[in-house]
């Protein structure tokens, strides 16, 4: 038995049967990041001894009988959640050597539950980018095909998972950033509702569409890491104090009475990649066939969603990232002589091209005379959507789209092309605009061998139903058994 | 041509809550540099604000009681900027939707009553201070104040002149005072004001081109910086000239301002609605709560003096100028129902002690209980007026109450008229030649007679029983 290669829910088994500890599987997941690691590239830190430590205080609950379901287990976390001691570096050189003396809430929450923080995980720099190959410090492989990207902006959290260096994940989504990496590398990835998770801890890319979830082997794994992290947190104004369901409750069979919506709009989008299309269609029947009733609705305002939400992301980054300014943490830059120089050069040289590109665009799009036509309109949009949703969901349980156009595609395929990329969020944008939850769930295979996921969406706080309808699919397609060959 | 000054003011009012707008940490001042910071206010990765709600509270008082509508919702804001002392390079604001607008508040000026109307208030944090090194090139920067709650008032451009404008701050001050809501200190900080104006022909519709004044950190900086400004437009207008829309620096020690930034310079702050905050919703419920807890406003409490206790305008006002002085007055009347006896010895005798010694009324070695029964014993002729001061000066060095006081020091009036009569005798008998001057017709020798009587007798005869005697005995 390989103990990296466990589920949450089956390592949770073996902990309490005490067949196993906490520590053996600990050390196994470090052996496994030594050894396959430096092919992925999934982590830009590893806390080994913290880890260890934090791995004996697991068994130590264990064996009085206090355990959860995540004590003892080995979780890593994208780099821009906090961690109190441990460097989290958002994958900026701004921030190559900030030590946070906090944790983010989510932080707090896994660590009480007894989970074993393992590292801090690659990902583009600032959340910003579709590849993970924005990221200061290096590139992530994507573990089906070591030459392509693992998508973004949680790159490393779906390679490490889908590579058995962690147990489960912690991503960040603000535009598809959690279900697209796990699309490309055929792991389980929600993004909650806005509001369900707490941001409290969480280096703010773009505040009304950033939010925290997991990445798992597989749905139940993705309910029990919902179970720990969901709920209001006084420190986030943002987040709602909605009672937190079981969602393990959700993990039920049958979606008989379910009705899924299939966005018309969805069909007609360009460039869509046929094997993309073909797995998703199946997907649709199969969930057809095991009881759910489909429905053709509408989403007519989609194809502007990302025109704004490329106004509003960036317009909430410039404001969010100028305490980046060399003053008080991170770099700075020694080599100038003003107060003006000395921003200028600490932020020309600490942030990457991607960074800077988008500072820029929400710079301009919320300066005086440009507030109305830009951020304004998009802002205008952003309800439109909204309404899309609202009523779509009037019809319909969950809706059923792509996650992304393409699947995985290789490594600098895009570095000059930032619009291309862009407009490959716009399956997923739209659920952060209108503040909705979405599941990435593998269903399938392209051609080449590259996992396709299938995107799943809800009302907002009704991520019971995304789990439902994952959870059945899951268990009737069986592809997130398959693993990459390291 | 005769011209007619425009005036508006913004003034930033420090809300004396325990802790910051945005955290749990301490307003309190003084303390070492940095101590008072917490990863929020010094705006690290991934901290989020959370709204104090007492600020709210707070500024919805200062809602009511200068007339204004309060929004039901209300959004904070992004004003963006970078700078050393703004941790997150933003300052959280409110910009397009503040809670409270469209209020006024009532001056009075030479017995001209006037209203100022209120444009906005709205909240906001403070930012934190830059010291500079003379000696090096090195600034330092304490975050102690970063996110310190201010209110921010703005009024309309309803201000004529320099000193209606600080009528108008006074007035605002005694209010903020008096719901307890900020310290009113312009010379602190805890109350700063910055002052746009312009000139027009008198009378005549437009306004003319605006400076902003800034850093006028006391009310006569703001008289005299806006006096020099109105002279300073004149000048141009009547040369021919036009005035330039940009912000000046008040230079105290020079007496004149200089030109800080013009129109061009001005930033722009890319105001938008801050993502971490909900719109501030605010339920009747909630303003309910606040108008009951609204204390008796200035203006009200001068007329109430003025109706109650008979007092001169100018005496309500002063005794209102603030709550506590007020309080205290109220306090002496209640043990001692003379208004006009207690309004003449806390105008003066006790004013004037505070006064020399810089003290407010709170720290007053005197309390009301001491002072009406010091009234008392003069009213009940136990002491002389003369005596009283001397007990009053006792008072205030040792806080006794005057009955001990008296007591200890044997300062009882004597009133035993045999005795007074023993001592006018010594006295004239000892003075034989001003006796016969007097009876010469030199009667303003009188009051020196009564002078040495009270000498005599250390200053306890009773100065009308002394009055009889000595016209008795001095032959009329």
């Amino acid at each position: 038995m390989k103990l990296y290669e466990l589920s949450i829910q089956e390592a949770h088994r073996l902990l309490r049967k005490k067949e196993i500890s906490s520590q053996d599987l600990t050390r196994a997941i470090l052996d496994r990041i030594n050894t396959v690691d430096e092919a992925v590239g999934a982590y830009i830190t590893v806390g080994s001894e913290t880890a260890m430590a934090q791995a004996e205080t697991a068994d130590k609950s264990i064996s009085e009988g206090r355990l959860t379901p995540l004590t003892g287990i080995p979780i890593a976390l994208k780099d821009l959640i906090c961690t109190k001691g441990l460097r989290t570096t958002c994958g900026s050189k701004i921030l190559e050597n900030f030590i946070p003396p906090y944790d983010a809430s989510v932080v707090k929450k896994l660590k009480k539950d007894g989970a074993v923080i393992v590292g801090k995980l690659n990902m583009d720099e600032f959340a910003m980018g579709s590849s993970t190959e924005h990221s200061g410090f290096k590139l992530t492989h994507n573990p089906w095909d070591l030459t392509r990207i693992p998508g973004g902006s949680s790159g490393g959290s779906a390679a490490a998972v889908a590579s058995d260096m962690c147990i489960g994940s912690l991503g960040s989504d603000t535009g598809g950033s959690i279900r697209q990496p796990a699309s490309h590398c055929g792991v389980v990835g929600l993004k909650p509702t806005y509001g369900r998770v707490s941001r409290f801890g969480l280096v703010a890319f773009a505040s009304s569409l950033d939010q925290i979830g997991p990445l798992t082997k597989d749905v139940t794994d993705c309910a029990l890491l919902m179970n720990s992290i969901s709920g209001y947190d006084p420190a986030d104004s943002t987040s709602v104090p909605e009672h937190v369901p079981d969602y393990t409750s959700f993990l039920e069979n049958g979606l008989k009475g379910m009705v899924v919506g299939i966005p018309r709009e969805y069909s007609t989008t360009q460039g869509i990649d046929p094997d993309v299309s073909d797995a998703v269609e199946r997907a649709v029947k199969k969930i057809e066939a095991l009881g759910a009733e489909p429905v053709e609705i509408s989403l007519p305002h989609t194809e502007y969603g990302v025109a704004a939400y490329y106004v509003i992301a960036p317009s909430e980054a410039s404001s969010n990232l100028a305490r980046y300014d060399g003053v008080k943490y991170g770099y700075r830059d020694k080599d100038n002589n003003s107060l003006l120089e000395m921003y200028k050069s600490t932020r020309s040289k600490g942030f990457g091209p991607e960074v800077q590109r988008r500072i820029i665009l929400g710079t301009y799009s919320l300066s005086a005379g440009y507030y109305d036509a830009y951020y304004g309109k998009a802002s205008q949009v952003r309800t439109l959507i909204v309404r899309d949703f609202n009523k779509a969901f009037e019809t319909c349980d969950v809706i059923l789209a792509p996650v992304a156009p393409t699947p995985a595609f290789k490594l600098g395929a895009m570095t000059d092309d930032p619009l291309t990329m862009y407009l490959s969020d716009i399956f997923t944008l739209s659920a952060n605009l209108a503040g909705i939850p979405g599941i990435s769930v593998p269903c399938g295979f392209s051609s080449e061998g590259l996992p396709i996921g299938l995107q799943i969406m809800a009302r907002h706080f009704e991520e019971g139903k995304l789990f439902k309808v994952a959870y059945n699919f899951e268990q009737a397609t069986g592809f997130h058994k398959k693993k990459p060959h390291l | 041509m005769e011209y007619e000054p425009v005036i508006g003011l913004e003034v930033h009012s420090q809300l004396k809550t325990k802790t910051k707008i945005f955290c749990t940490c301490s307003t309190s001042f003084g303390a070492a540099p940095n101590t008072h910071t917490c990863p929020v206010c010094l705006g690290m990765p991934g901290v989020l604000p959370v709204l104090n709600k007492k600020v709210v509270d707070y500024t919805l008082r200062m809602a009511v009681a200068t007339h204004c509508e309060i929004n039901r919702e209300s959004r904070f804001a992004r004003k963006n900027y970078f700078y050393p002392d703004l941790p997150k390079g933003y300052q959280i604001s409110q910009y397009e939707l503040p809670i409270a607008q469209n209020g006024w508040l009532e001056i009075e000026l030479n017995g001209r009553k006037k209203r100022i109307g209120i444009t906005r208030i709205h909240m906001e944090e403070d930012a934190g201070k830059l010291t500079h090194d003379p000696d090096r090139p090195l600034s330092m920067v304490d975050f102690n104040r970063t996110g310190v709650p201010l209110m921010e008032i703005v009024s309309e451009p309803d201000i004529r002149s320099p000193e209606e404008a600080g009528a108008y701050l006074r007035q605002l001050r005694s209010i903020v005072r008096y719901l307890g809501i900020s310290d009113g200190n312009m010379e602190e900080g805890s109350f700063r004001c910055d002052a746009n104006v312009s000139i027009r022909p008198k009378g005549s519709g437009p306004f003319g081109t605006r400076t902003e004044l800034k850093n006028l950190n006391s009310f006569k900086h703001v008289e005299k910086a806006i006096s020099f400004e109105i002279h300073r437009q004149k000048e141009i207008l009547e040369d021919g000239g036009q005035v330039i829309q940009e912000t000046r620096l008040w230079d105290p020690d020079k007496n004149r301002s200089t030109s800080m930034r013009g129109k061009e310079e001005a930033h722009d702050y890319r105001y938008f609605p801050d993502p971490d905050l909900l719109p501030l919703v605010i339920d009747d419920h909630w303003i309910d709560s606040i108008k009951t807890a609204i204390p008796e406003l200035p203006d009200k409490k001068k007329k109430r003096f003025m109706d109650e206790y008979a007092l001169p305008s100018y005496n309500a006002e002063l005794l209102t100028s603030s709550r506590e002085l007020a309080d205290y007055f109220e306090a002496c009347v209640e043990a001692f129902p003379n208004p006009k006896q207690v309004s003449n010895w806390v105008m003066g005798s006790l004013l004037g002690l505070l006064n020399a010694q810089g003290m407010s009324i709170d720290a007053s070695p005197i309390s009301p209980e001491n002072l009406s029964q010091l009234l008392k014993l003069i009213d009940q002729k136990i002491i002389s007026g003369k005596i009283a001061k001397t007990v009053f000066e006792e008072m205030a060095h040792t806080g006794r109450p005057p009955k001990e006081i008296v007591a200890k020091k044997g300062l009882v009036q004597v009133t035993d008229e045999s005795s007074i009569r023993s001592a006018v005798l010594t006295v004239l008998h000892r003075c034989s030649k001003e006796v016969d001057d007097y009876k010469n017709g030199k009667t303003k020798l009188f009051g020196f007679f009564v002078g040495q009587v009270m000498k005599e007798t250390q200053g306890k005869a009773n100065p009308k029983i002394v009055n009889k005697i000595l016209k008795n005995l001095l032959g009329e």
